[in-house]
């Protein structure tokens, strides 16, 4: 029962970082239906800005969150003004594809000024503190990056329910022609929803530096896709969705690998996924709609 | 079938400059006029063609979104390894055996996803190439991640050649057939395909079969070219890789995956010391096509005779 | 009417190819001359300089350019200089045997690298056939330099390293007479070969002495998350944890393992041998853990402290194992061209064959029947921090 328990910790904390991640795909795809392929190499960026606030301006955790947020967010309005916004009109394809360009191209542009070599996130910027109840061995940084999860979730959750802004980002992904007729500004929403969906992958990736302690270049490729999978499984464009998604995923794949086999974990999230798209591919929290033609 | 005299001259010209272009490359690498660099090239070149050419079957003319092409890949060349390493059967053979079994991984796996659509499939068909790629590593009978080593290079320039001129010839028959059209419309519509009473997701089904099969045919030359497999080379970026050749080209043009697989292989080549640049220029690529030529280098055109005719300004 | 228009495509396709081609052929014309006879000798450097494991690659090729400028300085070898052709194998064995054939066109005497067994593989059918030796500076894997077919040697294939098998069986060695230690699990990568074949050997060696494996898992690399499989081997509480892996993965594993609270001295291979070790895990959390490795950077002998020195100032980084074997290899080389006097492949091969107690930075070397060096491997223990060798 305490390795239950225990494994249940894990996969919670795994799960925080999944469902961070999850947020932000499914925001961008609520609203524009993109997968957005590099939103993982965003925070990717958001763990090496992490990485030197920490070390060379020696700025403590929360700054270092607050600079990769801030970072992200404009590097996220930027690639979306670039890259997406030329292909709003054209095929589903061809976005895609764009996607899949704008995630190779953050990834070998760090590569290229940074070199492919991993960097450890220094151990001060967070003292680690063990706790032992009950025979459970759980630290500061799993209550941390759960606890921070959840408050952003809470927050996101509020500003899309609650403001303006909020107000015009629903309206925008249920209609865009009738948001502009509202006198909604689609692309001042679009862009607010990519900043927002960045700065959380870049609160990921910071946590994820500190959880881990160490980032590379292609860090982001996996956990973007598994946290793709857990915004599909919760039911992509749902926001609880995405966090129940996220923890689910976490807790999944930590009993795999704790009572199952440890090879088979990436395999059984892809399972998951195509078992999801097959039986009910709106997910967990999605209505059953079918497609507009 | 070429009907006035004129039509049976060209096919004959074809053919002859066909035979010429064979004869000249062998005797090019009998004389070792091509030396071994090159030759590993022309072979990278040839099998790229095949891969490309087959990607845009799927992508291209079908427009169905796959990101697992390399996943048959592996399938043929695993396949195939194991017919020539372990049973001794003869290379044509072992080349069939991949084929079909690539073929069946095609169709195991489009049935339940091809039903899905756009991004979907995408992910999809991403999530089952690295399946087939997590698969292959955990089999300790096909050598495990370290892969099979020890292959026999079997496949020379004829072979290569003969593969490239097979594919070429079944895609583009196949475009001009009824199934062409009908691939072609679930492209353009799917739902007024379904509606004129097209078997959509059959269709997709089949072209996907083809599709893999011809990959599982690149992946059996390159494994008894290579020497080696293992499941590492086959991973979703080797599939981006084609990706980027179909894109490049046009998607929907066979004459366009094949100039972008030239064009791709070279560049490779070329940029052997820079992998990060190479890979940016590919994200570039990627980029700058879907915005100001989202229809690739050709489109949906084919070079022929005509381009060229118009190009020089007689009337072919 | 089709059949036309298609060939009509095929025309095209294949006079692109030609001219491709043909263009080949003219560079090879320029380029593909011999060695050029009377000032420089070429070799070839195959190394992994991207991908995935571009700092074993990097710091090999460091290595072997630090030997081969110390050796220049000197007045070279045979009265000539070394001219070092370096390549990128981007961690791809088929880029590896592109870089070969490439290399050996170029009219190298010998190629270093590539580092990974599976890219030795690769090359090794160009190197036989065009006879120029390869020296591989880490392919530990047994099979590196033998025909699994005919159980022969390959004449053209060396290795400046031990194999993997000598390594499972010295830390089975060390964890069940030295620490006196009977179970043990075992949690290594499963992604490469490497890690795999030391897992085999410990767990074939430790049960031959009467040990017991009590559980055996895996990981990817790549894998950041290690607590669920941890905490499974946890539960069957084993007295030892065999971790053979590259030190990117082992840090963390090892970080998490200790958070779990897992006090059980853990041990690996080479691939731990890297300064991140302490900066990920920390110093604490290292403590009981040893690795088996072909050196000592705290070694005081003349020549290791003398190469140590060196590398620092030039690259200013500790060398790590790679950087050692690179290095080795271009001294194993040199040695070898000036005892068959002579910048000749074929002869240099049968040189490299006889070599005998060459003195390397990684231990003293005699090739055996096998092209392997019959040599000695320390274990190293992490002691606060600091590299204790046993």
């Amino acid at each position: 029962m305490v390795e239950f328990m225990q494994q249940m910790v894990n996969g919670l904390s795994l799960g925080a970082i999944y469902a961070l991640i999850a947020l932000g795909y499914t925001m961008v795809y609520g609203i524009i239906l993109l997968i957005n392929f590099a939103h993982g190499d965003i925070m990717m960026v958001g763990a090496y800005v992490g990485f030197f606030s920490i070390t060379m301006l020696g700025s403590n955790v929360f700054v270092a969150l607050l600079f990769a947020m801030l970072a992200c967010a404009a590097l996220g309005v930027l690639i979306e003004k670039i890259a997406y916004r030329p292909l709003r009109n054209s095929t589903r394809i061809a976005a895609l594809i764009t996607a899949i360009g704008a995630s190779l191209f953050l990834e070998y542009v760090t590569i290229f000024f940074l070199t492919p070599e991993q960097r450890v996130f220094p151990a001060e910027a967070f003292p680690m503190h063990q706790y032992q109840i009950m025979g459970l061995y759980i630290s500061n940084k799993d209550i941390f990056i759960i606890v921070l999860a959840v408050v952003l979730m809470v927050l996101l959750q509020y500003i899309v329910k609650r403001t303006r802004a909020g107000k015009a980002m629903r309206a925008v992904s249920l209609d865009q022609e009738a948001a502009v007729l509202m006198g909604i500004s689609v692309d001042k929403t679009i862009s607010f929803t990519f900043a927002l969906g960045s700065a959380l992958a870049a609160a990921a990736g910071v946590l994820i530096g500190i959880y881990y302690g160490t980032i590379n270049p292609l860090m982001g490729i996996i956990p973007g896709l598994k946290a793709f999978v857990a915004a599909v499984l919760g039911g992509i464009g749902i926001i609880p969705g995405a966090m129940v998604g996220g923890f689910l995923m976490g807790i999944l794949e930590t009993m795999v690998s704790g009572y199952g086999s440890s090879m088979y974990r990436d395999a059984v999230a892809f399972g998951v996924l195509i078992l999801i798209l097959l039986i009910k591919p709106t997910g967990i929290f999605g209505r059953n709609e079918s497609e507009k033609v | 079938m070429p009907s006035s005299k004129r039509q049976w001259l060209w096919l004959l010209i074809n053919i002859v400059v066909l035979a010429g272009i064979f004869t000249l490359v062998q005797y090019m690498i009998a004389t070792r006029m091509l030396n071994q660099y090159y030759q590993i090239n022309l072979a990278a070149m040839a099998i790229n063609i095949i891969l490309s050419v087959s990607l845009n079957l799927i992508n291209g003319f079908t427009g169905q979104l796959s990101l697992g092409h390399a996943g048959f890949m592996a399938v043929g060349a695993y396949v195939s390894a194991i017919c020539t390493k372990n049973m001794d059967l003869p290379f044509i053979i072992a080349i069939i055996a991949g084929c079909l079994a690539a073929a069946l991984a095609g169709f195991i796996i489009g049935v339940p996803t091809l039903r899905l659509r756009g991004d979907y499939l995408a992910i999809a068909t991403l999530g089952f190439g690295e399946i087939i790629r997590v698969i292959l590593q955990n089999i300790e009978e096909l050598g495990g991640p370290a892969g099979i080593v020890g292959i026999s290079r079997l496949t020379t320039w004829p072979y290569l050649f003969g593969a490239i001129v097979f594919t070429i010839i079944i895609i583009q028959n196949l475009i001009n057939s009824s199934f062409g059209r009908a691939i072609i419309s679930v492209r353009e519509d799917e739902v007024a395909a379904e509606m004129m009473g097209i078997h959509t997701t059959w269709y997709k089904v089949l072209a996907f079969m083809i599709g893999a099969g011809l990959a599982g045919l690149a992946g059996a030359l390159f494994a008894h070219y290579f020497y080696i497999i293992k499941p590492e080379t086959f991973n979703f970026l080797k599939s981006f890789d084609i990706l980027v050749m179909v894109v490049l080209g046009g998607l929907g043009s066979t004459t366009g995956a094949v100039l972008a697989a030239i064009f791709i292989t070279v560049l490779t080549a070329y940029l052997q010391a820079f992998p990060a640049v190479r890979m940016i220029i590919y994200a570039l690529i990627l980029v700058l096509v879907m915005i100001y030529r989202p229809q690739g280098m050709l489109g949906n055109k084919e070079l022929t005779r005509k381009t060229f005719g118009r190009f020089w300004g007689g009337s072919a | 009417m089709q059949v036309k228009r298609c060939l009509t495509v095929l025309v095209l396709v294949l006079f692109a190819m030609g001219i491709v081609a043909g263009c080949g052929t003219n560079n090879t014309n320029q380029q593909g001359t011999p060695a050029p006879q009377g000032t420089e000798i070429l070799v070839g450097l195959n190394c992994e300089l991207s991908g995935g494991v571009a700092s074993y690659g990097t710091n090999a090729a460091n290595g072997a350019k630090l030997a081969f400028e110390e050796i220049n300085a000197k007045g070279g070898v045979l009265g000539k200089q070394i001219k070092v052709l370096e390549r990128d194998s981007q961690s791809k064995t088929d880029e590896a045997m592109n870089v070969s054939a490439d290399l050996v066109s170029k009219g190298v005497v010998a190629q270093i690298g590539p580092l990974v067994s599976g890219a030795v593989a690769a090359c090794t059918p160009v190197m036989n056939e065009n006879k120029v030796p390869l020296i591989a500076p880490a392919a530990t894997a047994p099979g590196a330099t033998v025909d699994e077919k005919t159980g022969q040697t390959f004449p053209y294939i060396f290795r400046a390293c031990f194999l993997d098998s000598d390594q499972g069986v010295r830390m089975a060695e060390f964890a069940y007479d030295t620490l006196g230690l009977k179970t043990a699990a075992i949690y290594g990568s499963t992604s490469d070969d490497y890690a795999k074949g030391l897992a085999k050997y410990f767990k074939e060696a430790f049960e031959a002495k009467g040990g017991k494996i009590v559980a055996n898992e895996g990981y990817v690399t790549g894998d950041k998350d290690f607590k669920a499989t941890l905490t499974k081997i946890k539960a069957t509480q084993p007295a030892f944890i065999y971790v053979p892996g590259y030190y990117q993965e082992v840090s963390i594993l090892i970080k998490q393992a200790r958070e779990l609270g897992i006090t059980a001295p853990m041990g690996g291979g080479d691939g731990w041998d890297s300064p991140d070790m302490v900066t990920v895990a920390g110093a604490a959390a290292l403590n009981d853990t040893y690795f088996t490795n072909h050196y000592s950077v705290q070694d005081p002998k003349p020549a290791i402290a003398n190469f140590v020195k060196a590398y620092e100032t030039k690259y200013s980084k500790t060398p790590d194992s790679f950087a050692a074997l690179g290095y080795d290899s271009a001294y194993l080389l040199v040695e070898a061209i000036k005892s068959a006097d002579s910048a000749d492949p074929v002869k240099v091969a049968e040189a490299l064959a006889k070599t005998k107690d060459f003195p390397g930075i990684t231990g003293t070397m005699t090739f055996n029947e096998k092209h392997n060096p019959v040599k000695s491997i320390v274990v190293i223990e992490f002691k606060d921090g600091k590299l204790v060798s046993h």
